[in-house]
């Protein structure tokens, strides 16, 4: 065999390995969640809030954070999608290639991704402090909202930037405000990118214990109010997993399974409307 | 022959950054004829194409002085409209660009952007310009399906529609046929030679044999000069100046 036979033949078999470990951490955890959380799960995990010693092992379930974890994380995702659409339609249509301004904010983006949730969640909450709020439901979204911010807006950027220039020229051709191309066609031909942006940033919301521990806070009840506060998932598994007691643990597990269930519902409902719109994309 | 002034262009200069791409040019463009812009490629035949319908302003670093006259109107004074000097002119750039939507909404946008709201109003619109750029036939049955499932000659055809669903006056078209084999060229081809009746069209071309196929006026343009314009007849049999001569000669491309 001749040296750049087996040069491939190596970065092959490199290939097939870290392929394999990929899927098998993805084949493991689920397995995991699955496995030690399946027994746990009845229909009132998912139909009841927790009732009174429900921590020691009796009856109830987590309904109360199952609604608040999406209540939290839809309304951090509208949040930071209306900021992200705009900035980045503006760091693409109205904003000069070579813009200091661009530049800095590109660069804050990156920034603010490398920040620990925890960060946001202290800063969430010293901002709570000086404004005399308590946790409540309006505190999560808003620290979520930030946390999540840099994730959709980078990601919406690269799918936009990736817009061809002719296109940005057919729109203007033919009349169009910078407003008009920005909406009705760069948003477009870059709907399936930016779908998949907002869907990444929803499952990195929904999964985020740190950020919502100061400012949502925990309640046993459903949140029917902004300003009360709104218990999670990942805070009610944080917490059952905590518990000396194993039939409360095992419950934590079924949580994480729901929470799975969740975002794996999610990403294929994104899968398939991305596919739904990729139909009209020019190449 | 005579002609009538449609864009009168006089002592345009264009630079990107430093770079000079168009110098001190001056020239009538005559209405309702095909004007076609040749010379090798880099010279500025696109800038120029370009400065018409003010797309060079959506560049960053581009100065632009000098005068172009539309209507009696230079279309460089910071007062006019931008969006209606757009809408005078139809695009076809060198590779189709449909939007992303469908047959039906590519022709609708432009006559929707500019105030048409009424179906039936864009419903004959959109019918009308498919018709004119003899895409009908072909597409009636599937006006709702996604623009890019066209064939790239459809495509340029559909942007011919889309172009001229918004009234221009003026067709501008940079290498419209490039990207297309050469049935579907022929086909572009005939649309100009029927639409010059009611059209001023302005095409650039690098095929030699198209600038003799389609022109009624010719502009010859090296490293962003204009060496020679005048009647197809005179400039393509018959160049006054040596670089014009070399140039249809295939001497320099
Ligand atoms: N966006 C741009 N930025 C900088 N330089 C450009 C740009 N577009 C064109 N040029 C330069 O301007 C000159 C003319 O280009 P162009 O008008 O595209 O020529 P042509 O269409 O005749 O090939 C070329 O030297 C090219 O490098
Ligand atoms: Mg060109």
């Amino acid at each position: 065999m001749s040296r750049r036979n087996i040069e491939e033949n190596v970065f092959k078999g490199l290939m097939v390995v870290s392929t394999l470990i990929i899927l098998s951490t993805l084949v493991l955890i689920l397995a995991t969640v699955t496995v030690k959380g399946l027994p746990a799960l009845n229909l009132a995990m998912i139909t009841q809030t927790p009732k009174g010693g429900y921590y020691l092992g009796k009856e109830g379930g987590v309904l109360n954070a199952i609604v608040g974890s999406l209540y939290l994380a839809g309304g951090a995702t509208l949040l930071a999608i209306s900021i992200s659409l705009v900035v980045v339609l503006y760091l693409n249509v109205y904003a000069k290639k070579d813009s200091h301004l661009a530049a800095f904010t590109r660069f804050s983006f990156d920034v603010l991704w490398g920040i620990p949730s925890i960060v946001y969640g202290a800063f969430g909450f010293t901002i709570m402090i000086f404004f005399g709020l308590r946790t409540s439901l309006l505190a999560g979204i808003i620290a979520v909202s930030l946390l999540i911010l840099p994730i959709m807006s980078r990601a919406m950027d690269e799918v936009i930037r990736m817009v061809p220039e002719e296109l940005f020229d057919a729109s203007y051709a033919l009349g169009a405000t910078r407003l008009e191309t920005a909406f009705k066609v760069i948003a477009r031909q870059a709907l399936p990118g930016i779908l998949t942006a907002v869907l990444v940033a929803f499952g990195r919301g929904i999964g985020d214990a740190a950020s919502v521990i100061f400012t949502a806070g925990f309640t046993d009840s459903i949140p029917y109010s902004l300003f009360r506060p709104a218990a999670t998932l990942p805070l009610a598994i944080f917490f059952q997993l905590g518990t000396p007691i194993p039939e409360v643990q095992d419950r934590a597990y079924a949580s994480a399974l729901i929470l799975t269930v969740i975002i794996l519902i999610i990403s294929v409902v994104s899968r398939i409307l991305t596919k739904k719109f990729t139909k009209h994309i020019v190449k | 022959m005579e002609f009538k002034t449609h864009i009168s262009v006089q002592n345009l200069d264009v630079f990107y950054g430093t770079e000079r791409a168009l110098k001190d040019i001056t020239v009538d463009i005559p209405d309702k004829k095909i004007t076609v812009i040749i010379g090798p490629s880099g010279c500025g035949k696109t800038t120029l194409l370009k400065s018409f319908n003010r797309l060079v302003d959506s560049m960053d670093e581009v100065k632009v002085s000098g005068k172009v006259f539309l209507d009696g109107e230079n279309i460089f004074d910071p007062k006019v409209e931008i969006t209606h000097i757009r809408k005078k002119m139809g695009l076809l750039s060198q590779k189709p660009f449909p939007l992303p939507m469908s047959i039906y909404d590519n022709v609708a946008y432009g006559p929707r952007i500019h105030g048409i709201r009424d179906k039936k109003e864009l419903g004959r619109i959109v019918e009308h310009y498919l018709k004119q750029s003899s895409l009908w036939d072909e597409v009636k049955d599937r006006l709702h399906a996604p623009a890019s499932r066209l064939s790239l000659g459809q495509q340029q055809r559909l942007c011919l529609a889309r172009g001229l669903a918004v009234e221009p006056e003026i067709i501008l078209g940079d290498e419209p046929t490039s990207a297309l084999d050469p049935k579907s060229s022929q086909r572009i081809e005939q649309r100009f030679l029927e639409l010059k009746r009611e059209y001023t069209i302005v095409i650039v071309t690098h095929i030699l044999r198209q600038a003799m196929r389609l022109a009624d006026y010719v502009v010859f343009l090296y490293l962003g000069e204009l060496i020679e314009h005048g009647p197809a007849e005179d400039i393509l049999v018959d160049p006054k100046e040596e670089m014009t001569k070399e140039y249809i000669k295939g001497i320099i491309s």
